[in-house]
């Protein structure tokens, strides 16, 4: 075939012949460019639906009644005058799904619906699935709920005092404790005090973080549908829809298998979308219980109730340090605000103290970090979870023993950079570029003309930090693999990538359609990303922790590489050349030694047709799992083939 | 209870029976199914359903209906010809600037009302034409670069992907800078520029 054989959009997308030399030479032809998103014109054109664009014939609509107390048992709820309004269909309390959920399968502490008491002002009490959205808000005024109101608090050194544990927001899980303490982590690395001891310089603080709301523009909202075959199907602006799946078959009484979660285009979630919520139990048993169509959307309003927000934190910070500037021992101590329930809290309290050691080396470490709850909303994950307070109480310290050493905060920082190895609390570095930043940084702020000389009221300041990508551990503890990809290759020359990855605006979608056209060659123009729906991909545990990148993009290299495999083989038996020359880029399969070659380039589409001749119909899946300590790290983005 | 009203959006006349108390946004999304403007906050405070009223930024969720009679509403689905995306459509994806996209709809009709008065808008300009648009994802930089080159195009009557080709020495600005539902080939001719 010549290229002027070439089909309408392969003439338009494949690399011109004459160009095949250069990319043979660049190490990537995809990877590192700038390319389209899969899913940017259809968002700036209108044309991306997001939960709330979703309408189906028939589609109810339901309220969720909220508290109007922050800590109260609940007397009695009456819904009988909501019930007799014309246009409501059903009402359900606490009582219709009494199974506690939580996100971390060792602390279920939710329900969807209050079961007994209420525990912050906008906890759920009651839910009504109307007509219309009208009618469900007007019922909503008709159900009476007597509450018997408890003491509440609001501050955390509250909650902890010897009194609240009498009446305490959640019952303990081990008796004789205060049932206020969801977790307390204390741990150390070094000997601390003996460092401290040794200090030329010790600087002390307490510091103190408010807490902060995702706010993504688009409010929760939720749809529920039961098919004809008994399928309970769910939609959610979710960053989780495998947890969710599992979580409403648990809440519900289902087999997972009878539940189906869709995550239509999400419109930010940054965190705050990262476990169950109450209105998608109540969409799922609604839409079970009236055998219509159900929906719910947030108000702003209970966007901020639904929180999950950074938590705020109390934090008393020492730090000592030696004249020849080490960083010899920290010693920290974290209150951390939770709200009324659990959410990420147990993995929060963690992270608020292990997050803290790199990119310095630190030669002696201790935290005692407790997470407690108040009668507010509930905080959770936002982005750089747990580890944002404390890196702010930190690096303030950092700046004190700068000044006390007479440094330039960068000078300190460079001088205690760690490289690589092994923090003390022994996390594995294996490759950090802080200098480079820092150096950056220094440029590009015109740090040495700004710093200290912008006059009164102004400055600049400087903070390094880090954090992990991915997750070593799945939520729930499971030795199987953590995300997954199936790939289909057809003989048009499209490429079909179903994963399980959320996109939610980071771009998980593009990111395995780049790897796929890196992987088989083909333009972008011929790949299909179809994703988290949990009837048609293969599972993956969510967007959460930056980890979709690293494992979903490893399963989609994987899979790829089966077929990959599989074509050069084909176009190498068809040529009399070894599988290792071909190679599968721009829209060609081409001779990597001979990239002028017309006798030995061929379409990208033809060369799928002589393996799918020779191999049959072209597909493989692909997984990960992180990889255990005694093993190397897989490489992604591996060196080509030579 | 609901009134028929006649209202006029992206150039057609439309009749709609609508409960009285709708907003504007209301009517769009869920009495006409135009769904790319968006509901943020439904207060007022976040910009996601700005549409234009006879080529001026509007806030639909705050808007009753019955203002929006008499004059032209421009959505979002209103801004591309036919197939082909608007420069500021275009520029959006090819910037990065729509990353999770909720609030694109309405900072593109911002975008688009400020290009109206102001072919040549500085960094400035832009930054306050779309300060009652609020964004989680971007951080702004993107969307701001994004009208830039909107506008450049709309000046110059280059196509927004050589643009973008130019001001990023991009080493491949081929194919994959093509959308990816309209397979024409740009402006220049050529698939690879």
């Amino acid at each position: 075939m010549r290229n002027e054989d070439l089909l309408p959009l392969q003439e338009v997308t494949a690399d011109a012949p004459e160009r095949l030399r250069e990319v043979a030479e660049a190490e990537y032809r995809t990877i590192g460019g700038r390319n389209r998103s899969t899913d940017g014109l259809f968002k700036s054109t209108g044309k991306a639906a997001y939960t709330d664009d979703i309408t189906f014939p028939g589609m109810l609509h339901a309220k969720i009644l909220r508290s109007t107390e922050p800590h109260a048992r609940i007397l009695a709820i009456d819904a009988a005058k909501a019930l007799e309004l014309p246009g409501v269909y059903e009402v359900i309390t606490g009582q219709d799904m009494r199974t506690p959920y939580g996100i971390i399968p060792w602390t279920p502490d939710e329900h969807a619906l209050a079961v007994g008491k209420v525990r912050f002002v906008g906890d759920a009490v009651a839910c009504v699935a109307a007509i219309d959205e009208e009618t469900a808000t007007a019922a909503l005024e008709l159900i009476e709920v007597e509450y018997e109101r408890l003491p509440y608090y609001l501050d955390p050194e509250d909650a902890l005092a010897g009194p609240a544990a009498e009446i305490p927001i959640h019952e303990p899980r081990k008796p004789g404790r205060n049932g206020n303490v969801l977790k307390r982590v204390q741990l150390e690395f070094g000997s601390v005090d003996e460092k401290m001891e040794e200090a030329d310089v010790l600087v002390e603080g307490e510091y103190f973080f408010h807490g902060t709301t995702h706010a993504p523009i688009e409010p929760h909202c939720a749809i529920s549908r039961v098919n004809q075959n008994g399928l309970l199907e769910v939609w959610s602006a979710t960053q989780v829809p495998h947890y969710l799946q599992r979580e409403i078959a648990r809440v519900l009484g289902l087999d997972v298998a009878q539940v189906r979660v869709v995550q239509p285009a999400v419109g930010g979630a940054f965190g705050g979308k990262s476990e169950p919520f109450d209105l998608e139990f109540c969409v799922a048993l609604l839409a079970l219980r009236t055998g219509r169509p159900v929906k719910i959307l947030y108000t702003r309003e209970e966007v901020f109730y639904s929180h999950r927000g950074r938590h705020p934190m109390k934090m008393t910070y020492r730090v000592g340090a030696s004249m020849d500037g080490r960083i010899l021992a920290v010693d920290a101590k974290t209150i951390l605000d939770g709200g009324a329930y659990a959410s990420f809290g147990l993995v929060t309290t963690y992270y608020s103290g292990q997050l803290l050691t790199a990119p310095y080396e630190i030669e002696s470490y201790r935290f005692d970090s407790t997470r407690v709850y108040t009668n507010k909303a509930p905080c959770g994950p936002k982005r750089g979870h747990g580890s944002v307070q404390p890196r702010f109480a930190f690096e303030i310290s950092l700046d004190k023993v700068a000044e006390e050493l007479g440094l330039d905060p960068i000078e300190f920082r460079r001088g205690v950079f760690m490289g690589t190895g092994r923090t003390v609390n022994e996390f594995r570095v294996r490759s950090n570029g802080f200098l480079e930043c820092l150096e950056s940084v220094e440029r590009a702020s015109s740090w040495k003309d700004k710093f200290r000389k912008m006059g009164y009221g102004r400055g600049i300041g400087v903070a390094g930090s880090c954090y992990i990508s991915g997750t070593n551990y799945p939520i729930y503890p499971n030795p199987m693999p953590q995300a997954a990809v199936q790939v289909q290759v057809e003989r048009s020359g499209r490429v079909t990538v179903l994963h399980g990855a959320s996109e939610i605006g980071q771009g998980s979608d593009s990111t395995m359609a780049y790897i796929a056209c890196e992987e088989l060659g083909v333009p972008l123009e011929y790949v299909r990303v179809f994703s988290a729906d949990t009837d048609l991909v293969p599972v993956d545990l969510g967007a959460y922790s930056s980890r979709e990148t690293v494992m979903v993009g490893n399963a989609c290299v994987m899979a790829c590489r089966q077929i990959g495999e599989t074509v050069r083989r084909s176009v190498a038996a068809e040529w009399g050349v070894d599988p290792s020359r071909v190679r599968l880029a721009g829209g060609w399969a081409f001779d990597s030694g001979d990239p002028d070659s017309a006798e030995r380039r061929m379409p990208i589409a033809q060369a799928f047709q002589l393996a799918e001749a020779s191999h049959g119909t072209l597909g493989a899946v692909g997984h990960y799992n992180t990889p255990k300590r005694s093993r190397a790290l897989p490489t992604w983005g591996a060196p080509r083939r030579s | 209870m609901k009134e028929i009203v006649t209202l006029h959006i992206n150039g057609d006349e439309v009749e709609v029976g609508v409960p009285t108390h709708f907003t504007l946004l209301e009517t769009l999304r869920y009495a006409l199914g135009l769904t790319g403007s968006k509901q943020g906050c439904d207060k007022g405070d976040c910009g996601a359903c700005t549409v234009l009223l006879d080529g001026e930024p509007h806030l639909a969720c705050i808007m009753p209906v019955y203002e929006a009679i008499g004059h032209q509403v421009t959505t979002v689905e209103g801004l591309a010809e036919g197939r082909v995306p608007h420069p500021l459509q275009d520029a959006f994806d090819l910037c990065g600037a729509a990353q999770c996209g909720f609030c694109t709809p309405g900072i593109l009709c911002s975008a688009y009302g400020l290009l109206a008065e102001n072919a040549d808008p500085s960094r400035d300009e832009i930054r306050r034409a779309l300060s009652g648009n609020l964004c989680r994802c971007t951080g702004y930089t993107k969307i701001f670069e994004a009208v830039e080159i909107a506008a450049e195009s709309l000046r110059s009557g280059v196509d927004p992907r050589d643009i973008v080709a130019e001001r990023y020495e991009l080493a491949f600005p081929s194919s994959s800078m093509q959308p990816a539902e309209h397979t024409a080939r740009s402006s220049t001719g050529a698939a690879h520029a």
